[in-house]
């Protein structure tokens, strides 16, 4: 019995290669769609399933696809494998592990926006992920999966891997858009968004990995199946990245709405040394810290009911702090990354983060005052809902959180004053 | 003279046909890698040379090398250890596993060996947080992963770099 849909290599050994693949289904779905369906049959299949984003934003797919004007051509779509988030790691085991599944779901999503040129943009890290993809793209041109006139219609898809150089932001869709057109990764104003104007001023859908590698099955399946998994507003499996003071971290495939208990303490083995756990990150860096209640253990990991004990789900980058962190240093750790990752382009993020840096420096060396505190909490206020994209604006979670809920362990670190 | 485009004619042709043709300046960075591999760093020739091939400005495509880490315009130790220290790896251990090492090599974080073989670097998060510590190697060849790290093992890593350069009769 086969357990696993998105971590399909687990169960089937050599799953990277062409031939077992497609010994095991691989490219059925495409093959289905591209010779027996509309491009608007199989973007209601994927609305009805419920896919949603799986890149952090959690935006269902097949209304996202919609949203490309019928009017204006080419159409292109982006993979997003830029995964940089700390703490994120699953896009990884997909692209080296299950190569050929996020392949075929980058050819589905192709046919859907009926783009004949498509796009992988992966970190610059990545670069031995992108030369197998390379292989993996010249075996499927090689078997006729790729190319023009696709199984005897008039449909045609190429593929191509662009790497980029090491800049956390160009996850952001449209700076990944930048990126890709030969510039530094800074975001684009929106509107217009990509769906509108994106690569090269044309209409442009930009899906994460992760979604990309659910649509084989789903295409396959159906959406009544898909349904079947995970819960009503959060449907399907998802791929936790589970790190931090745990004795087994990893990737865990499982249906959204399992717990945090189950993730930590069955597939995780626990918190490391059986100390106790102190709080968790459900979405990375970029996370803001949820004290690790029994109420919150219980909570389902789906996109409603992590945001509603206190931080969006993101892409499920669990990291598990035990009592032994203390906040004020990892407030210091997420600073000194959104600093180093600011692309200076708006001023809030650029001196924010920086400021957060410098006072994470002073107060984690024992060098501050309590009313540091105070302007370290005041300057996230500074920060909040005043940047010009998302990092900018998650560069605070953690820093925030932490006053709020871990005050002690700050005003431990600064210096008391008498006035 | 573009000895860059000389010397990676069929390579360049292969990149360029990735891109329509009017957007030319999409090849910026796969060609930036391309050069980095001569020497591991860019120098201004390189920039100037992928400028006519793109047909940027110079400068812009200097600020493209400013801007990506991964890109150099100063020359390093030929290998580039780059340890992760973000929070996850931080969480297992990865701040002290880069103390240590730097204490065995004798160099802080940024500097480079004598001999001129290794640098190391302090860099963020390279998505393998569950294998911490870790770090990637960073050379004109590419990029390799070096997962569940200990000093020792570290050390046999660094060890094999400088037999294999001492292999190849270079100068480290």
């Amino acid at each position: 019995m086969n357990k696993y849909i998105l971590l399909r290599h687990r169960d089937i050994p050599n799953l990277k290669d062409l031939q077992i693949y497609q010994e095991n289904g691989g490219f059925a779905a495409f093959r289905k769609i591209v010779t027996g369906l509309t491009p608007d049959q199989v973007m209601q299949e994927v609305k009805a399933s419920g896919l949603r984003g799986r890149g952090g934003a959690g935006f269902p797919t097949g209304v996202k696809w919609s949203f490309l004007p019928t009017n204006l051509w080419p159409h292109y779509v982006v993979a997003n494998a830029d995964e940089s988030e700390p703490g994120t790691f699953k896009d990884r085991e997909i692209l080296e592990e299950n190569p050929y599944q996020f392949l075929e779901g980058l050819a589905i999503a192709s046919y859907a926006v009926q783009a004949n040129t498509s796009y992988v943009y992966l970190r610059g890290e990545f670069d031995p992920l992108a030369a197998g993809l390379d292989r993996c793209i010249a075996a499927m041109e090689a078997a006729g999966l790729l190319g023009d006139n696709l199984f005897g219609t008039s449909y045609s898809l190429r593929l191509h891997t662009h790497l980029g150089a090491g800049a956390y932001v160009c996850g952001e869709e449209t700076a990944l858009l930048e990126s890709l057109e030969g510039r530094r990764g800074l975001p684009r104003l929106r509107p217009p968004f990509p769906a509108v104007v994106g690569l090269y001023g044309k209409p442009t859908v930009i899906n994460n990995v992760e979604t990309l590698t659910n649509l084989p099955p789903i295409l396959e399946n159906g959406a009544t199946w898909y349904r079947t998994i995970g819960t009503e507003k959060s449907p399907g499996p998802k791929v936790f990245c589970l790190s931090g003071r745990v004795k087994q971290p990893g990737n865990y495939e499982m249906p959204l709405g399992t717990t945090f208990r189950k993730l930590i303490y069955e597939y995780g083995g626990g918190i490391l040394d059986d100390r106790p756990i102190k709080a968790i990150m459900p979405a990375g860096a970029s996370s803001a810290l949820i004290p690790a209640t029994e109420a919150v253990l219980d909570t389902p990991m789906d996109y409603e009911a992590v945001a509603q004990v206190g931080s969006p789900l993101g892409s499920a980058s669990v990291i598990i702090l035990d009592d032994t962190v203390r906040m004020d240093w990892l407030a210091n750790k997420t600073a000194h990354f959104f600093s180093h990752e600011s692309c200076g382009k708006c001023t809030p993020c650029r001196e924010g983060t920086y400021w957060m840096a410098h006072l994470t420096d002073r107060i984690a060396a024992g060098k501050a005052e309590a009313q540091d505190v105070e302007l370290l909490h005041d300057v996230t206020s500074q920060i909040q809902g005043k940047c010009f994209c998302a990092l900018g604006e998650f560069s605070i979670m953690a820093v925030r959180s932490g006053i709020e809920l871990f005050r002690a362990d700050f005003d431990a670190r600064a210096k008391r004053v008498e006035s | 003279m573009n000895q860059l485009a000389t010397k990676y004619k069929d390579e360049i042709s292969r990149i360029m046909a990735k891109y329509p043709p009017e957007y030319r300046r999409s090849a910026v960075m796969p060609l930036l890698y391309l050069a980095q591999r001569e020497m591991g760093y860019l120098t201004d020739e390189a920039m100037q040379e992928i400028a006519e091939i793109t047909e940027m400005g110079v400068t812009e495509v200097a600020s493209i090398v400013g801007f990506y880490t991964l890109f150099h315009d100063q020359p390093g130790g030929k290998y580039r250890m780059q340890v992760c220290t973000d929070l996850p790896c931080a969480l297992r251990g990865a701040d002290r596993f880069l103390e240590e090492l730097c204490q065995n090599l004798g160099i802080q974080p940024g500097e480079t060996t004598p001999d001129g073989l290794l640098q190391i670097e302090e860099v963020k998060c390279l998505a393998a947080c569950h294998r911490a510590p870790m770090y990637q190697v960073q050379s004109p060849e590419g990029l390799t992963f070096y997962e569940h790290q200990t000093v020792e093992s570290a050390l046999e890593v660094i060890a094999g770099l400088r037999a294999s350069e001492q292999g190849k009769g270079g100068q480290a």
